[in-house]
């Protein structure tokens, strides 16, 4: 594909969306070293000597910490897979009572952080929570000594709360891959005489494997990264490991040297992958003719059955926990709803908006001009880019300070060596430094996604577009957005959402006197104080669904008219 | 729609750039590791008698790599801690500088501050052993060496032993018996513990309370919050309080408290807010709405505090603490303590 578009190339320099290819390769690689920044710093950190933490650490707590992260991302990874793909499959491809409600229900449990999953759960399922007083109750049983019952703060716990918070990554990739499948491929397979689930594991599955690929890499990088669920669940993971040399043994090379160990295990992860499916490209051609996907009618008990696959993860990631915190929210509610607490969301809102917005703009930068140049210097360039989701965010955070003092204090030393004015820090400690840090976070998110949708649109449409005479620029806008506008509206959507949800890097970046719902949650709920923070926690929620309504809308509304107009992926 | 999206989008752009406000004149910049909802109160009362407003930002991890990336251009004038250990750490880092004790205030013990003045406590909280009313007599527990015998197996609870307030204890009982005497107690208290390390000091008394173990090591404040929340008070009312050691060496005690950044540029206003906080009024907010100990002699205590009497205190100096940080979480790694 590349090469025959590099075949076109244009000449000399243009302004604007005119430019030629090698512009984008040069913008693109612009973009990704700013994005990769943070990464660096921290790899460069990782370069510091520790003193003799390594030999202390592999003799004590470490091959434990490793034990347990393995076990919990592939719990984690499972979970996940079989969730998403499943309930993904089941809305676009067949016919039950409640699939249309169940297709944006679905998204739902992405709305919550999984520390306030796992505080109202806690809640919940503890000795003096609601489930055991009721058995309690029941059996009459005195002390925790008369019965057994399942321990919310332990790995089981956390594999489940993290599977069933994070499943919608896989499941909205997944389901986008679907709905993108040729109608003609599929009828191909019944003519061939393949049932539903011959169809699915033949011919869907494979074709949406990169998709599926993207989202369990983002869920298990999620998982690697978080501190908060784990710590609270007091199960021990790397990164209870990288915050004890960090915070507790004062070491940060030490902690940056762990980061970049899960950098690297990551890397080889995402590579294995790759590697297994080199071989393999789909291309989903452009047809004449629109049809519906043809879909299974489900009967009785299937549909039943695929009913309850689609409920399970909504109780358990979404209602459960929403009345938990309701019912808090309304204790709780004149210590919480304070004067500036309007003002948390609006900062909140606003903020996570602008980042979403700039996140997808990189994105769609970067994944085009991939797509223009290829070459392994972008993709490299990429890959290091996206990096910044795999760091815990703490870290991360560190790793944007250290570039921003950096060009602060050069510029400042400039201008006073040369001008005898002091310019102060000018980034640092701004809200410029937040949303860079929101952007380097969630790129990953937003580009698997870009990425993913962008390599369904056949190269054929790139060369007809360009014989016609548009520019690459052009040809960007007038047909590739409309025809990927689905997946950059998910994109932004989980962008926006994972921006309200994030803490550790807003709490050490954010400007004097600013917070923001997730760092007013944070007030309380690391003193264990979930009551008054419930309210916080549940306007992170509710604000996080306006977007998931909205564009969940949008996207069904996206498709309809693509598929009147007669455009086809 | 796209067009509509697209406006609030640039909308809210425009709106957080003019949100970006820079230090002046009459401020006083703090970095913070204590709780807003604890020093705001006592901010707004400094405001109120100076005219001096007080700009933070609340955050614990890379707070220290804040201040040190940012070097001589840093806005921070102050940083307030709740631990010794990153008070050390950031003395150590040299982000520190010295304040003129006599300046600022006379009459703080020496064990409660650096010795050249690069930081100070501000109030002291006494590391004290709870035990349940119920089922535990209150002369059977009296040290923390007394919390590795036999007969509390399986009946004590603590939160994780690698957080600072563990530390803290373990550390200075480093100080106390040596290395080797320290790890076989740690391990000892491994030995006698109930569950897994798990949740906050206030979580330890609520699992006393509900009988999953009989024992607990907590900072005394805890109970004040706890008697003031109206679904834990019950939890409180489960435990008698037990200051340790007081027929030795006294009851191990940490420090919240503040230091002065080496690049302050509103260096006299931060040293108001540091006379502020330890004066009469200062030191009696910290008392009376939080029930931590003023680290100055004659300031009223709160009614729980005063119920609980005087109590005699560890005098270790708490640099000494402070150094043994490193060595104690690797003997909790070394006895699996959070295991």
């Amino acid at each position: 594909m590349a090469n025959a578009l590099r075949v076109t190339r244009m000449k000399g320099f243009r302004f604007g969306l005119g430019f030629p290819q090698n512009s984008w390769t040069l913008v693109c690689l612009c973009v990704a070293t700013l994005v990769a920044l943070p990464v660096v710093a921290v790899i460069w950190t990782a370069l510091k000597p520790s003193g003799d933490i390594w030999p202390h650490l592999i003799a004590t707590s470490l091959p434990g910490y490793i034990g347990t992260t393995l076990w919990l991302m592939l719990g984690v990874g499972t979970s996940v897979l079989l969730t998403g793909v499943t309930t993904a499959w089941l809305v676009t491809m067949c016919r039950f009572p409640g699939r249309r409600v169940f297709e944006w229900l679905l998204l739902l449990p992405l709305a919550f952080p999984a520390y306030v999953i796992a505080y109202a759960y806690t809640d919940l399922l503890e000795y003096s929570g609601a489930v055991q007083i009721f058995l309690r109750m029941v059996f009459e049983w005195q002390t925790p000594q008369d019965y057994w019952f399942p321990e919310v703060r332990s790995l089981g716990g956390a594999v489940t709360l993290m599977g069933v918070v994070l499943y919608p990554y896989v499941y909205l990739l997944a389901r986008a891959a679907f709905f993108e499948q040729s109608v003609n491929v599929l009828e191909v397979a019944r003519v061939l005489g393949h049932g539903p689930w011959r169809t699915f594991f033949r011919v869907s599955l494979p074709a949406a494997r990169p998709a599926i690929a993207i989202g369990v890499a983002l869920a298990l990088m999620e998982t690697l990264n978080d501190f908060g669920t784990v710590d609270f669940f007091a199960v021990q993971t790397m990164t209870t490991a990288l915050f004890d040399v960090w915070q507790g043994m004062g070491s940060l090379a030490g902690g940056a040297q762990i980061a970049a160990t899960m950098l690297a295990f990551v890397v080889l992860l995402i590579s294995i992958e790759r590697f297994s499916r080199r071989q393999q490209k789909v291309y989903q051609n452009v047809s004449s003719r629109f049809r519906e996907l043809p879909s299974y009618r489900l009967k009785g008990s299937s549909s039943l059955l695929a009913f309850v696959a689609c409920l399970l993860p909504i109780l358990i990631g979404f209602v459960i926990p929403l009345t938990v915190l309701i019912r808090l929210a309304v204790i709780y509610f004149h210590e919480s709803w304070t004067a500036e607490f309007r003002s948390y969301a609006l900062n909140s809102l606003s903020l996570s908006a602008s980042a979403a917005g700039i996140t997808l703009f990189v994105a769609l930068i970067i994944a085009y001009s991939q797509r223009l140049a290829g070459g392994r210097v972008i993709g490299v360039a990429t890959r290091i880019a996206s990096l910044g989701y795999a760091v815990p965010g703490a870290v991360l955070g560190v790793g944007v300070l250290i570039p921003f003092a950096y060009f602060d204090n050069t510029v400042d030393a400039l201008m006073r060596e040369n001008f005898g004015i002091s310019t102060g820090l000018l980034l640092s400690g701004t809200l410029v430094a937040v949303i860079f840090a929101y952007v380097v976070r969630f790129l990953a998110v937003a580009l698997g996604q870009v990425e993913s949708s962008l390599s369904k649109v056949s190269p054929s449409l790139d060369m007809a577009a360009r014989t016609l005479g548009y520019r690459a620029g052009e040809t960007l806008l007038r047909y590739h957005i409309p025809l990927i506008r689905g997946g950059m509206l998910t994109a932004v959507m989980i962008v926006f959402v994972d921006c309200m949800k994030e803490l550790p890097a807003t709490l050490i970046l954010r400007p004097f006197n600013f917070e923001t719902l997730a760092t007013h949650v944070y007030w309380f709920a690391s003193d264990e104080m979930l009551g008054e923070a419930a309210l916080g926690s549940l306007t992170i929620v509710l604000v996080g669904l306006l977007p998931v309504v909205l564009l969940s809308t949008m996207t069904s509304r996206a498709r309809s008219t693509r598929l009147s107009t007669g455009t086809v992926t | 729609m796209f067009k509509k999206l697209l406006v609030i989008w640039l909308g809210s752009i425009i709106a957080l750039t003019g949100i970006v406000s820079l230090s002046q004149a009459g401020e006083v910049n703090v970095y913070s590791y204590r709780k807003p909802q604890l020093i705001d109160p006592m901010f707004a009362e400094f405001t109120k008698q100076t005219g001096i407003k007080v700009n933070s930002v609340y955050a614990k991890k890379g707070m220290l790599e804040k201040l040190q990336s940012e070097g001589r251009n840093s806005p921070a004038d102050l940083v307030f801690t709740v631990d010794i250990g990153r008070l050390s750490d950031i003395q150590k880092a040299g982000l520190t500088q010295s304040v003129n004790r006599s300046r600022f205030v006379a009459d703080i013990p020496d064990n409660y501050m650096e010795p050249n003045g690069h930081w100070f406590g501000l109030t002291t909280r006494a590391r004290i052993i709870v035990a349940s009313k119920e089922r535990v007599d209150p002369n059977a527990i009296s040290n923390y060496e007394d919390l590795v015998d036999p007969q509390w197996k399986g009946r004590i609870c603590t939160r994780s032993g690698k957080h600072p307030y563990m530390v803290a204890l373990t550390a200075s009982m480093i100080a106390h018996h040596g290395l080797d005497n320290a790890g076989t107690w740690l391990a000892g208290l491994k030995n006698n513990l109930a569950r897994k390390p798990q949740g906050n000091d206030r979580a330890q008394v609520k699992a006393i309370k509900e009988g999953v173990c009989d024992i607990a090591v907590i900072n005394h404040y805890y109970m004040a919050k706890m008697l003031k929340d109206p679904e834990q008070v019950p939890w409180a009312n489960a435990v008698n309080v037990i200051f340790p050691n007081q027929t030795d060496r006294g009851t191990h005690m940490n420090v919240s408290g503040v230091a002065l950044t080496k690049h302050a540029p509103n260096k006299d206003n931060a040293i108001k807010l540091m006379e502020f906080l330890a004066s009469k009024t200062g030191q009696e907010m910290y008392a009376q709405r939080n029930a931590e100990y003023p680290v100055k002699p004659g300031i009223a205590w709160s009614d729980l505090q005063d119920s609980w009497g005087s109590f005699k205190e560890d005098s270790l100096s708490l640099s000494v603490v402070a150094d043994n940080r490193a060595t104690a979480i690797k003997l909790a790694d070394e006895v699996s303590y959070n295991d």
